[in-house]
């Protein structure tokens, strides 16, 4: 695969001018992400009520792959009921890793569609934690509610 | 020894090169490619001289017991040990570094007492002596880089004191190629009493090193880095300290007499080597060792620093590139941050080329953080490298710059 597969426009975009970049104010959920391999540090903010995420948000310091992989992941988060992230979440981390994708309902498919361009670091092992880690620190504050946890991408 | 060395021919040596053509390797501090002589003895070895060492009463084990105790001899005489008897295999400098901290540093210190390390340390020389000060209570202290990114000595100076019971330095930075000055943190310890631990791992394979000229007590290399195989490493330690050192693991090799009341010790070395030894590791990195002075260290230094002088000096010609820390002398190593690119995209970039560099913390956190870096690229040198491979990395890097530039 050519490097310019894997750092297509968009993710120059995002990665240079990440969308959603800030905490919010009173975030209902939020988890700390670490990759000890390298650095990279997110926390992913998120506003949920009656089983829909209302807003989401991230910070953090990490190379393009990871700061654009989180700045998309709150653009199609953003309004999405809980059932919805995880199948966003489940066909994204299976298209990354190479793994079967099973196929998104149709309200789906346009988001699933916007997070395409990172499926490049399938070819790329060593990056596939870099696009998966502010997924999983979404993950962690679903699962640990207003308390912070700090996720590993081991 | 041959005045000059000649890294097209170093090259042919190894067999990595003509396997993955292209391949442009600026990752010797991390781990160093293997000559076809290294790579030869350890399958030969176990072809033709396998058996266990130490035990065996037939002439295949005393052959053995040969070859590993030959290796130790050689050892000895690359680092310029007065006896054999200094040297302890272990499995790389981490280990050897962990062997003194609960070996010497658990009988030898207790609550008052105080470590004195560097900002400049890899991980493996700063959380062994945590750990331990966890349980005993003794104060780790910490000398600092100056603007320049090398060791603050007149700091380093005012935090030696009669409490400094141990000074555990490297001699050459693996995060940013700063050359501590060994010799005179050595005298400046030994003055107020401390002993001194030299972490070699990136000197050894780069450097003279001399280990009674330096007067140093302790000093730690890995065989992996300095071209030999991995899973074996050289601990060298004067004979009157290891002679008053505990055993730090149990069981067989390093006993004299055993009874299920009481048990008695062998001498160093064997008294810190329970159990089967790499063997075949230690005759590798022999091997290894023999090969380096064949070449001679004196066109090793030579050649790296010249070809270090080249990177610095062609590196800092591009826009957008900063050696990181930006005054300091270096030997061998490369750390570089690229205005606007991350190092792990950068890694990346350049890997499409074919050059492989690292990028990260490089197991130095505390300093990255002082130099307010999360992270670098660093390419570091080998004796395989040549101007063509740093031509390459700097087209490389071009190249990732226009890609960012879009």
């Amino acid at each position: 695969m050519e490097s310019r597969d894997l750092y297509q426009d968009i993710i120059l975009d995002h990665g240079r001018k990440p969308r959603n970049f800030h905490a919010l104010e009173h975030p209902s959920h939020f988890a700390n992400g670490h990759n000890p391999l390298c650095g990279d540090k997110v926390t992913v903010f998120l506003e949920i009520e009656n089983n829909v995420i209302k807003d989401v948000s991230f910070q953090g310091r990490g190379c393009a792959i990871s700061t654009a992989s989180a700045s998309l992941m709150t653009e199609v988060l953003k309004g999405k009921t809980l059932e919805e992230a995880d199948k966003l979440f489940k066909a994204f981390h299976a298209g990354v890793t190479g793994g079967e994708v099973e196929a998104m309902p149709e309200v789906l498919e346009d988001d699933f569609e916007r997070l395409a361009p990172l499926e490049g670091v399938k070819g790329y092992p060593t990056r596939v934690k870099c696009a998966t880690l502010a997924w999983h620190a979404f993950e962690a504050a679903l699962k640990s509610g207003e308390v912070g946890a700090t996720v590993k991408t081991e | 020894m041959s005045a000059l060395l000649d890294p097209r021919r170093v090259k042919q040596d190894f067999p990595i090169f003509a396997n993955n053509p292209g391949l442009v390797f600026l990752d010797t501090a991390a781990s160093s490619q293997k000559p076809n002589v290294v790579i030869d003895r350890v399958s030969d070895y176990y072809r033709h001289d396998y058996a266990n060492v130490h035990r065996g009463v037939y002439r295949l084990s005393a052959r053995s017991t040969e070859l590993y105790e030959g290796a130790r001899e050689t050892a000895r005489r690359f680092l310029n040990a007065a006896d054999a008897s200094e040297i302890v295999f272990v499995r790389g400098a981490t280990e050897a570094i962990n062997l003194v901290v609960q070996s010497w540093g658990a009988a030898f210190l207790k609550a008052g007492d105080e470590v004195l390390i560097t900002e400049l340390e890899h991980h493996a020389n700063i959380v062994p002596w945590q750990l331990l000060r966890d349980r005993i209570g003794f104060t780790i202290k910490v000398a600092p880089v100056d603007a320049t990114g090398g060791l603050d000595m007149a700091a380093f100076e005012s935090l030696i004191t009669p409490r400094t019971k141990m000074v555990s330095v490297t001699q050459l930075a693996n995060a940013t190629g700063a050359l501590l000055p060994v010799e005179a943190i050595i005298r400046l310890a030994h003055a107020q009493g401390a002993k001194v631990l030299i972490d070699g791992c990136q000197a050894a394979p780069r450097l003279q090193v001399d280990v009674r000229a330096l007067d140093c007590d302790f000093y730690v290399f890995s065989g992996h880095k300095t071209y030999g195989p991995t899973g074996i490493g050289v601990l060298y330690g004067k004979r009157a300290i290891l002679n008053d050192m505990p055993p730090w693991q149990a069981g067989g090799d390093m006993i004299e007499t055993v009874t299920f009341e009481k048990t008695t010790f062998q001498q160093p070395p064997a008294r810190f080597e329970a159990g089967t030894p790499d063997i075949s590791g230690a005759i590798g990195l022999a091997t290894a060792l023999d090969y380096i002075e064949s070449l001679g260290r004196a066109a090793i230094e030579a050649h790296e620093g010249a070809l270090t002088e080249y990177g610095m000096d062609k590196l800092s010609r591009i826009d957008g590139i900063r050696l990181v820390p930006a005054g300091q002398r270096r030997f061998g190593i490369l750390s570089f941050a690229v205005e606007g690119i991350h190092p792990h995209d950068v890694a990346t970039l350049l890997d499409g080329k074919g050059v492989a560099v690292r990028a990260g913390h490089h197991c130095a956190q505390p300093l990255m953080e002082k130099l307010c870096l999360d992270a670098t690229t660093r390419a570091s040198l080998g004796i395989y490298n040549d101007e063509s491979d740093i031509d390459a990395l700097a087209d490389a890097l071009k190249a990732a710059q226009a890609i960012f530039a879009r």
